[in-house]
């Protein structure tokens, strides 16, 4: 057993890494949850995202033109689910279900050629200076560009919910959706913007992990990080600092788990493999022991009847 | 469960409305840990489907269904597929062990066969490659290549095929490398690309330059790949996309044979239950190109150890050999026995760490 051979600077760089794709399909379903919706096809349409993300930077070579494509492909997927829920005002949960299940498989269809490609890479960014300062520099400023989105689309997000007239509209539709309406608001195209919304974003993080964090395209490649977020979004009771806390905090354990049993530290393996799922419930559940709760018309069906 | 496994059950309910029609047709099914496009594992057993489709034609009908977890949701699997009238079905990772004891109880004139498992019955075989032959190529040459002297291995679920696996390439690689230390990490998934390149990208940052996989997906080949000058493995497929470098070469399971000569035994009537343990010699574990990035001296020895096992005239698991806490195992010229080798739950001596139980 050797501490040492742990590097606390890469520790917490691919940390980072680790929890970008969460955290941005966390704060995506985060805002359509505080619409009102439930969509459970987080992991549908993350995996959408990361072969359409894949094939168009393969295609073009840009991995930004493949982001963008990623982010179109999740929104794109998540209009069947519009369609579905707005529209032909279906069961959301089932709806939600059957969207992961076709994501996974279309997305497989669509990955067929692209086997064992190799993607350009994104590179990191690198500001003179800054990123060169010793220990704040490696963590905080070497990485590539997509981990600062999903930071600034946290922070985004919050302000919008916090201090917007737009963000008050939506949680109003979120909590009351008949009262929304007769206050003149549009709860079903508000509803819809906040889910092509959170389609882009789970599409960007299925992205994350195709172009970024493994890189390579392989079916099922998302592996069930859809559902964490739509768990993270819950124990952060819908706030997104918090869901970005959340998600720092499983990915940081997912690593440093790895880092413990590849420094060969003596803690049981199975703890340290169960670890990231329990201190990361812990710790949101100790947090949200405020009176924080979900948006009261949560997965209720609007239909404007009156 | 996928889109596929959905299209699989609508096959299954247009199977049984169309049964009469199908009765001369022997129905194999195949049970799959990992998506067919995973590029290891569960890629080598869907050519083994396809194999079996291509030489019985018509004769023969084939069903899948992919990422199947190991646990309850198995036994649904494989009950859904006897009632819709398979005749042979294969469970093909370990973890299917006892639902598919279970199953096979409920459907007697069902055949069954786990792969990597040890529990059998009169309608239950077990098969499985002794993939640690080729682990024993890929320990020298890691031995030979590492020039940090650490050795990463990502290892799966610590189970004894797994295990095997860790003994076998750490004494070949020791044999040449005294210096040589493994470290290993348990990733307690088949099949988590995100999660396997983490574990490589981990290894790979406390300093290991080779890198040995015994999880399913492409993911470590890729991270090594995105470091640079690090060495990898093929794991249960060859992952040639990956060569010349990081994979200088690779295992490849080879299940064809098997799967065509069993469901030919099921057309005869002449099914019995088995126990089959294959390696290098008949043809089950292949070893892929060695590529050019390996020195040809290197090469040529690493190829002279598959020549020797393929004959018979070595083992890879021969004394004198000691268990990790000192005692002795092996003595001087002894080889292990199957018994010992198919439960193996101990590390060999110098390895590091425990063995999670």
């Amino acid at each position: 057993m050797d501490l040492g051979e742990i590097n606390p600077i890469l520790l917490v760089a691919s940390l980072m890494v680790a929890a970008t794709p969460l955290l941005l399909a966390a704060i995506g379903e985060l805002v359509v949850e505080k619409a009102g919706v439930l969509n459970l096809g987080v992991e549908g349409m993350m995996i959408v995202g990361a072969i359409s993300g894949f094939a168009i930077s393969v295609e073009t070579g840009s991995p930004w033109l493949g982001f963008i494509a990623a982010a179109v492909g999740g929104a794109v997927l998540s209009l069947l689910f519009v369609l579905l829920t707005q529209v032909a005002l279906a069961n959301q949960v089932a709806s939600g279900l059957a969207l992961t299940l076709f994501g996974l498989g279309f997305s497989a269809l669509m990955g067929q050629s692209y086997v064992g490609v190799k993607p350009p890479s994104m590179g990191d960014i690198h500001i003179p200076v800054i990123s060169d300062i010793p220990v704040i520099g490696p963590i905080l400023f070497q990485h590539d560009p997509i981990l600062y989105v999903g930071i600034a689309l946290t922070a985004a997000v919050w302000a919008t919910l916090k201090y917007t007239r737009i963000g008050l509209i939506l949680r109003a539709v979120g909590e009351n959706h008949d009262a929304a309406h007769a206050l003149g608001y549009k709860v079903i195209k508000i509803r819809i913007m906040a889910i092509l919304f959170g389609g882009a974003c789970a599409g960007l993080g299925g992205a994350y992990i195709s172009l970024i964090r493994v890189p390579q395209w392989t079916e099922g490649m998302t592996a069930g990080v859809g559902w964490i977020a739509l768990a993270l979004v819950v124990f952060a009771s819908w706030k997104p600092w918090r869901a970005l806390l959340g998600a720092y905090l499983f990915g940081g354990i997912t690593v440093l788990q790895l880092n413990l049993q590849a420094a060969g530290v003596a803690i049981p393996v199975e703890y340290l493999a169960m670890s990231p799922y329990i201190i990361t419930i812990l710790v949101l559940v100790i947090l949200s022991a405020d009176k924080s709760s979900a948006p009261a018309a949560l997965g209720r069906t609007f239909h404007a009847s009156h | 469960m996928k889109f596929t496994s959905l299209l699989a059950s609508a096959a299954m309910a247009l199977g049984l409305a169309t049964g009469a029609l199908a009765q001369d047709k022997t129905k194999v099914g195949f049970v799959y840990v990992g998506p067919v496009g995973d590029g290891g594992w569960t890629y080598e057993h869907n050519k083994g489907r396809l194999a079996v489709e291509e030489q019985f034609g018509d004769k023969v009908e084939t069903v899948f269904v992919e990422s199947v977890p190991e646990g309850p949701d198995a036994e649904r699997v494989m009950t859904q597929m006897a009632l819709e009238g398979a005749d042979l079905i294969f469970t093909t990772s370990f973890g299917y062990m006892d639902p598919t004891i279970n199953v096979a109880k409920k459907f007697p004139n069902v055949k069954f066969e786990h792969a990597t498992g040890y529990k059998t019955a009169d309608n239950v075989s077990v098969y499985s490659a002794r993939f640690y032959e080729g682990r024993a190529v890929q320990g020298h040459i890691a031995g030979k290549m590492t020039e940090s002297n650490i050795i990463g291995y990502i290892g799966s679920y610590p189970i004894p095929e797994v295990i095997r696996g860790i003994n076998s390439a750490y004494i070949h690689a020791k044999k040449v490398n005294p210096d040589v230390e493994f470290k290993i990490v348990w990733a307690y998934t088949w099949f988590d690309p995100a999660k396997e390149a983490d574990a490589a990208t981990v290894l790979i940052e406390q300093g290991a330059d080779v890198i040995l996989q015994h999880t399913d997906s492409t993911a470590p080949q890729a991270a090594a790949q995105e470091a640079g000058n690090v060495v990898t493995f093929g794991q249960a497929s060859d992952m040639s996309e990956y060569a010349p470098f990081p994979r200088v070469s690779s295992i490849i399971d080879n299940w064809a044979p098997y799967y065509i000569a069993r469901t030919q035994a099921v057309m005869d009537g002449s099914w019995e239950t088995v126990s089959t343990w294959d390696g290098i010699r008949e043809g089950m574990v292949e070893i892929g190109e060695i590529s050019d990035a390996v020195p040809a001296d290197v090469k040529e020895e690493a190829l002279a150890m598959k020549a020797a096992m393929a004959a018979g005239d070595y083992h890879p698991f021969t004394g004198p050999l000691k268990k990790q806490d000192g005692s002795d195992w092996l003595a001087e010229g002894e080889t292990a026995d199957d018994g010992t080798l198919a439960g193996m739950n101990f590390y060999v001596e110098g390895l590091e760490g425990e063995i999670p139980q």
